[in-house]
């Protein structure tokens, strides 16, 4: 379980992280949803604790990694995986020595070992026969699953995955959706997942916080979010066709 | 100041929460193959016609009957020694090596490569910077004696196959009145670029920010304040130790 307790961030004086608190369950996707610019990325980079919140504290399993020294810091780090925007794949590694990697610099397991955790990763996320490729050579869509498979092969307890489905087409996005799903059940792991996608959240959406202007306005899930009174939140829910059908069919 | 503070304080931080040691051994040899053994093309092709033409330029201008020939090649031997190896190389190392490295980690950071390795619980300053610099260290000074046995190679075709001075001459004066110290000094002064080169350009790499515009000012960036660097403390070894 992550907490994140009364989080605040400004840049240059402009505050974009208004005092947010939230709790991440164990075992469930939990997902931060809200409109482009209104602080999501800030706080999720401020939860993995690449920028320094002026204020509050992130507490994973009870230890307090925002105020933790270096040893529990890197400790802390080292249970989490991250899955970035663009995969952050490393240009210079083939798919396999990227998905080595953490095991390679964190871990002194012997070579057929890390080989066999690679393999078994990559045919979790359905990649096989890309071993040697470069990252160059992948579609988005094959990037963010070697990006998943980087994330959990050293078996993180924590998992961060930051707008998994920006540049995917649907099919795509609902593939690695479901991906994201099942191992969080299957780890039982805590996942945590920054979007903007509506179909991500009546997917995976097991507990859902709305952001709007750097406050969170809203917490429920995907079941609960139809029914909601707040309006910023209706605005973005039912900004499409598609969502407000649903709602209709629903009703 | 503040940059000068970011900087020392950047350096500082390669120093802490480091990995393996062998990972730093693996990681510095890679670098060390990019760095050294692919600057050897460039440095050779620019110091055998430095060479070159530092003997015609000088033979040009020692004009008097009364000036032996081999002093053309005792001006080319302490110029190369002193100023064009070390100095001149370093700024086409500056060009090859230290763009290469801003660009490399100006494009890792926009990119979140590096907040990856910082998610992981890596140093990313220590695991991608050090091996750059111990690298730049141990292979930029071996570039340097490469480039003056070719600098002065250069000069002895380019006189022996114009007519300029024979043979003899110019290994005559290649050893005439040679100052030992001399090559100390310019490895000195190499070891010290060495490290002016890597971490300037590794330090307008690493904290890069924005888009592809951003990664190319930051290469610009790092020549230049490279060039800057390799100047100032040029004239300062020059000042202290000669």
């Amino acid at each position: 379980m992550i907490e994140a307790q009364n989080i605040s961030k400004a840049f240059d004086g402009k505050e974009v992280i208004k005092d947010i608190s939230i709790t991440f369950d164990q075992g469930k996707t939990n997902l931060i949803i809200g409109a482009s610019g209104t602080g999501k990325s800030v706080l999720l980079k401020c939860i993995v604790g690449l920028i320094q919140p002026d204020q509050g504290h992130v507490l994973f399993d009870g230890r307090d990694f925002t105020n933790a020294g270096k040893n529990l810091k890197t400790q802390i780090r080292r249970e989490i995986g991250m899955l970035f925007q663009g995969g952050a794949l490393f240009d210079s590694m083939t798919v396999e020595e990227n998905v080595m990697f953490p095991l390679n610099v964190l871990t002194t397991m012997e070579k057929e070992e890390k080989l066999d955790r690679v393999n078994h990763c990559l045919e979790r996320v359905e990649l096989t026969n890309v071993n040697t490729k470069m990252p160059s050579e992948l579609s988005g869509g094959m990037k963010k699953r070697v990006g998943i498979a980087r994330a959990i092969v050293n078996h993180s307890k924590y998992l961060f995955c930051d707008e998994p489905n920006s540049g995917l087409d649907p099919q795509t996005s609902i593939t690695i959706d479901n991906l994201i799903k099942e191992i969080t059940e299957e780890l039982n792991i805590t996942t945590v997942v920054v979007t903007h996608d509506m179909n991500s959240v009546m997917e995976i959406g097991n507990k859902v916080s709305f952001i709007h202007q750097g406050q969170k306005l809203w917490e429920g899930n995907n079941e609960s979010i139809f029914d909601c009174e707040v309006k910023e939140l209706q605005d973005f829910i039912f900004a499409n066709n598609l969502m407000r059908n649903v709602k209709r069919q629903r009703s | 100041m503040a940059s000068l503070g970011r900087f020392i304080l950047f350096v500082g931080s390669m120093f802490v929460r480091r990995e393996s040691f062998l990972t730093y051994v693996r990681l510095t040899v890679n670098e060390g193959i990019k760095i050294g053994i692919n600057s050897i093309f460039i440095v050779s092709i620019v110091s055998i016609f430095i060479g070159a033409v530092t003997t015609l330029q000088t033979a040009y201008n020692l004009v008097s009957p009364f000036i032996p020939n081999y002093v053309i090649s005792l001006v080319v031997r302490d110029m190369t020694i002193l100023e064009l190896a070390p100095t001149v190389m370093a700024i086409v190392y500056a060009g090859k090596v230290g763009s290469n490295i801003a660009g490399e980690l100006g494009t890792m950071r926009i990119s979140e490569q590096i907040d990856a390795l910082e998610v992981m619980g890596i140093n990313s300053a220590s695991y991608l910077v050090l091996p750059k610099i111990i690298a730049s260290f141990f292979m930029y000074p071996m570039l340097v004696v490469l480039s003056a046995f070719l600098c002065i190679t250069g000069g002895y075709l380019a006189g022996t196959l114009t007519g300029t001075l024979t043979g003899y001459e110019y290994v005559y004066g290649i050893r005439y009145e040679f100052v030992e110290w001399n090559v100390t000094f310019a490895l000195i002064k190499s070891f010290t670029f060495a490290l002016v080169v890597a971490s300037i350009s590794a330090y307008k790499g690493y904290f890069t920010s924005g888009g592809a515009l951003e990664v190319g000012q930051a290469s610009t960036a790092a020549v230049t304040n490279s060039c800057i660097g390799i100047l100032t403390a040029d004239f300062l070894l020059t000042k202290l130790l000669i």
